[in-house]
């Protein structure tokens, strides 16, 4: 469990694993419109819309993960993110489907 | 003499070319068999996260959705049957559809009336050949299942659930699909898939404990989003599962039609020789009768 502020994220796909390390924020677009995630948060169970997340990983450069539609949940944080399809776009190479 | 060495040749020709065919479609197998595995792993974080969430909803709030009511009265089943598309997989397809049967029979038993669904062109012809109905097929790909035809079986399933019994619904579904065990082990096995049976995980550690979400937008709407997807989720499992499992049953099938095919150059060899080593005895002694005859006069 991170407790020394950071969060632990965690991008699933249906298929595959998409990406996973510790991150200083998150943020998702809703259904109700977006939404930040930073450490600390409280638990939460959201439906993701279709659309680009952004995680700001504590090592490295922003990633851009464009999904279509989806989950995602954070307790103590850990953030998972469920997601039908994703792409990681910017800085990290495109996962092949 | 020469005729019956001629066709033994012949044979051991066939059954050595046939063994190499067997022998290629083995290693295929064998070498399916590991992306198949793998691919069943690779899923799994999708299942394992969506299973935490649905049961983290359900032990909450009192889940009242369609999805997992239990209809009082149950008139109709669906059954989905997952098969192979191809053949040369041993007993695979059949004991599937054996499972599949034996299920249908406890169903009518319990005075249902039986919908099927079937996935693999062996389903198919099985019930094509019986002349039985069935609602839907998909073919194609049995042995590399993509996650689009897995919501799309999904998506078929739900809304046959969610019809009326009247306008062709079917108030419970079940899955016939082959678990993979391990390479050696195979089981045909039966899984119900509607009404939801929502396992709620057991707390082991109090580390373990579900913390208490907040929903966005609300409980009911997340409910909506996620069962679905945990059905598609089971679904697409039952597919790489199944794959795996017709995979490991071909490679073992063409294991053993290569070992017998082994066995039968063997035995048609032993066969030739004899038929030779019996020419050449009958040769020697016609030439040895004639040098006598020779001698004689």
């Amino acid at each position: 469990m991170a407790t020394h502020g950071e969060l632990e994220v965690e991008i699933v796909a249906a298929d595959h694993f998409v990406w996973s390390g510790p991150a200083r924020s998150v943020n998702a677009r809703t259904t109700n419109g977006q939404i930040g995630i930073l450490p600390g948060h409280t638990p939460i169970l959201a439906i993701l819309e279709a659309g680009e997340l952004s995680v700001e990983p504590v090592n490295g450069d922003r990633l851009e993960v464009g999904v279509d539609g989806g989950f995602f949940s954070v307790d103590s944080n850990r953030v998972v993110i469920v997601a039908d399809n994703a792409r990681v776009g910017g800085s990290v190479s495109p996962e092949a489907d | 003499m020469g005729a019956q060495i001629r066709v033994y040749r012949q044979k051991i020709a066939s059954t050595t070319s046939t063994r190499k065919i067997f022998k290629a479609m083995e290693l295929i197998a064998t070498s399916r068999i590991g992306k198949a595995r793998t691919r069943v792993a690779a899923a799994l974080p999708y299942a394992n996260a969506i299973t935490r969430a649905v049961s983290a909803v359900s032990s909450q709030s009192e889940i009242d959705h369609p999805l997992t009511t239990e209809h009082g009265e149950v008139r109709r089943a669906a059954v989905l049957v997952l098969t192979s598309d191809r053949g040369l997989a041993g007993s695979y397809s059949a004991s599937a559809l054996k499972q599949a049967e034996g299920l249908f029979e406890k169903l009518r038993g319990e005075g249902k009336e039986i919908q099927a669904y079937l996935v693999g062109r062996k389903a198919q012809a099985y019930f094509d050949f019986r002349g039985r109905d069935y609602e839907k097929v998909w073919t194609g790909g049995t042995d590399a299942p993509e996650f689009a035809t897995a919501r799309e079986i999904g998506e078929t399933l739900l809304e046959t659930f969610l019809r009326d019994y009247e306008d062709g619904g079917a108030e419970e579904i079940h899955v016939v699909y082959t678990k993979f065990r391990s390479m050696v082990v195979q089981e045909p096995s039966v899984m119900r898939l509607l009404p939801l049976e929502v396992v709620e995980e057991e707390v082991t550690q109090t580390g373990d404990l579900l913390p208490l979400y907040e929903y966005e937008p609300d409980p009911e709407q997340v409910l909506d989003a996620l069962l679905p997807r945990y059905i598609e989720s089971r679904i697409f499992a039952a597919l790489l599962q199944a794959a795996a499992s017709e995979l490991a049953a071909r490679q073992r099938a063409m294991k053993s039609a290569g070992d017998n095919a082994t066995e039968l150059i063997k035995k048609y060899t032993r066969l030739r020789n004899t038929a030779r080593q019996a020419e050449i005895t009958q040769e020697l002694s016609e030439i040895v009768a004639g040098a006598d005859a020779l001698n004689a006069s």
